[in-house]
């Protein structure tokens, strides 16, 4: 059964002139990560903010554990979790000292060593916040975020400025926070980070959302054409291949043909069509869309433009 | 709504103390300026030190602490704001009075702790020289500070950086010394300077502080107490208006 945990429709915000969420609906459901995508300035973080009752909305109606974040912000912090885009925290408090008074904060807390133990910060439990690299620094605010065990955790660009190896054990942080049954709701303008973490995605642009689903959908929907690469040197190859059902294009440069087709079964017939004409292949491979692809077929530039 | 109040006090006291320019700035500045100002202006051979002053230097060196007190709490804010500090402290059950009244809180602990270092450095340089009532005294110069912390705080709440309100803090509230009638009287300024002049918290600090080191009781000075608490009114109104968390 779907269960929303959040709820947003029609949410708009301005500020002075500029408009920062123009129209936002959306669901997120309980125990899946919910992914906000969308270049800078998108809208993403206010979006976030309203959701988490730290900002004013000007119209449409939010709904977060069936709270009101504007009327329950106090309640609502107890059961949610949230981590900012570009926090900072007190230059020289120490790791233990943060955790210490976030802890006391909250009516409940988890075991906060094992929290330390878990995100690997225990041996930094008596450093200097400034001395934290960044993705010390970003596992910290998920503990902070995670220490009142809460049912909703909001985490804005948790990854952005992160080297790939931190990038990677955020992610596995993120699944494991969802398979203890939470609900992540999360920002992020890296496709590959909404793709490998996100049960479902919503793409925002100038304050609309665009399109909404899981990435495989959304991949399904605005680009179907798969391709497949490879080299042969033999001759003849190319109406070989032509006779491929399916297939829409093929194009060839020097030794190396790319075929394009649509459909569910394209790549395994052409992995059997190559192997029934007997085709001699040196190299191949695949070239599939993913959610970048998409992102520039529905707003036509790429996201970091 | 006392919920963290203690606690961040505490992790903003040890923090704030491991911050070396902002104790040298705010604690020991003030009590070498009295050690120098009052060694080179005193005459040694008096038996009261503070009498052969053309003004009373530990009176401007409390206030030097109630103003650093100001400027720092200045700092802090901005930074705290630019950094998304406040913002995340405001995303947890912390009250927004909590947090920032923490930050008031701590400056008046370390407005007490420089007082006491001006006392202990007035005992060892000057001795015999302080007969005050330091109880009233200290309290005198916290409502003085609380009211001129106020006036910070509509500082850093207007002033969006870090980069430029603290600068503007310093020039602003050292300006304010030179009009609390601490080195003239305020009766040979033009009306209008002398009126401003009781528009500012410095000035009223300065008399109520002088009152009372000259033995007179807070009766005696209640306009400059109701002054002080006008100007924390006002400035507290102002900010709850337009403070900004981000």
């Amino acid at each position: 059964m779907i269960d929303p945990v959040i709820q947003v429709t029609n949410l708009k915000k301005r500020y002075g002139s500029t408009i920062a969420v123009a129209d936002v609906s959306l669901e997120v459901h309980r125990g899946e990560i919910f992914g906000l995508i969308g270049p800078n300035g998108a809208g993403k973080t206010t979006t976030m903010e309203c959701v988490e009752g730290l900002r004013k909305w000007d119209h449409g109606s939010v709904s977060v554990l069936g709270l009101d974040p504007r009327r329950d912000a106090r309640a609502l912090q107890e059961r949610i979790g949230v981590q900012h885009q570009e926090a900072h925290l007190q230059k020289r408090i120490k790791v233990w000292e943060a955790i210490d008074l976030w802890s006391s904060l909250y009516a409940s807390v988890v075991d906060t060593e094992a929290l330390l133990a878990q995100l690997g910060l225990t041996e930094k439990r008596n450093a200097w916040f400034m001395t934290l690299s960044g993705g010390q620094k970003q596992r910290l605010f998920v503990a902070l975020a995670l220490i009142h065990d809460p049912e909703v955790v909001f985490l804005d660009e948790l990854t952005t400025g992160l080297d790939p190896q931190a990038r990677r054990a955020i992610w596995d942080l993120i699944n494991g926070i969802r398979d203890r049954g939470k609900t992540v709701f999360l920002t992020t303008h890296l496709m590959e980070e909404a793709e490998r973490l996100c049960d479902r995605v919503a793409i925002i642009e100038h304050g609309s959302l665009i399109e909404m689903g899981t990435p495989a959908e959304l991949v399904r929907r605005h680009c179907p054409q798969l391709g497949v690469v490879f080299s042969s040197e033999g001759d003849g190859v190319r109406d070989r291949l032509e006779r491929i059902s399916g297939i829409d294009d093929v194009t060839r440069d020097g030794e190396t043909y790319t075929l394009r087709g649509t459909g569910d079964d394209f790549v395994t017939d052409v992995i059997h069509a190559v192997a029934s004409e007997g085709i001699h292949v040196t190299g191949f491979r695949t070239e599939l869309p993913n959610l970048e692809d998409v992102f520039l077929k529905l707003t036509g530039h790429h996201i970091r433009d | 709504m006392l919920t963290g109040f203690w606690k961040l006090t505490w992790v903003e006291i040890k923090v704030f103390m491991r911050e070396p320019m902002g104790v040298i700035g705010s604690l020991a500045l003030p009590v070498l300026a009295f050690i120098f100002v009052s060694r080179g202006l005193g005459d040694s051979e008096a038996t009261n030190v503070a009498d052969a002053m053309p003004f009373n230097v530990a009176i401007m060196a409390a206030l030097f602490i109630a103003i650093g007190a100001a400027l720092s709490l200045i700092a802090i804010i901005t930074i705290y704001r630019e950094g998304g500090i406040l913002k995340r402290l405001r995303a947890t059950p912390l009250s927004p009075l909590t947090i920032l009244g923490a930050h008031v809180f701590v400056k008046l602990i370390f407005t007490v702790v420089g007082l006491g270092l001006l006392v202990l450095a007035g005992r060892q340089f000057f001795p015999g020289a302080v007969d005050v009532n330091l109880w009233s005294f200290t309290a005198a110069l916290l409502l003085g500070t609380l009211s001129i912390l106020s006036v910070g705080f509509v500082i850093s709440s207007m002033v969006p950086t870090a980069r430029f309100a603290q600068p503007l803090g310093s020039v602003l509230l050292y300006p304010m010394v030179a009009l609390s009638g601490l080195f003239f009287p305020l009766e040979v300024l033009p009306t209008g300077w002398r009126v401003f002049a009781n528009m500012l918290p410095t000035t009223h600090a300065v008399a109520l502080m002088q009152g009372i080191w000259d033995g007179a009781g807070w009766g005696a000075h209640w306009e400059h107490v109701l002054g002080l608490v006008a100007v924390f009114a006002v400035c507290r109104a102002v900010s709850t208006k337009v403070f900004r968390w981000e």
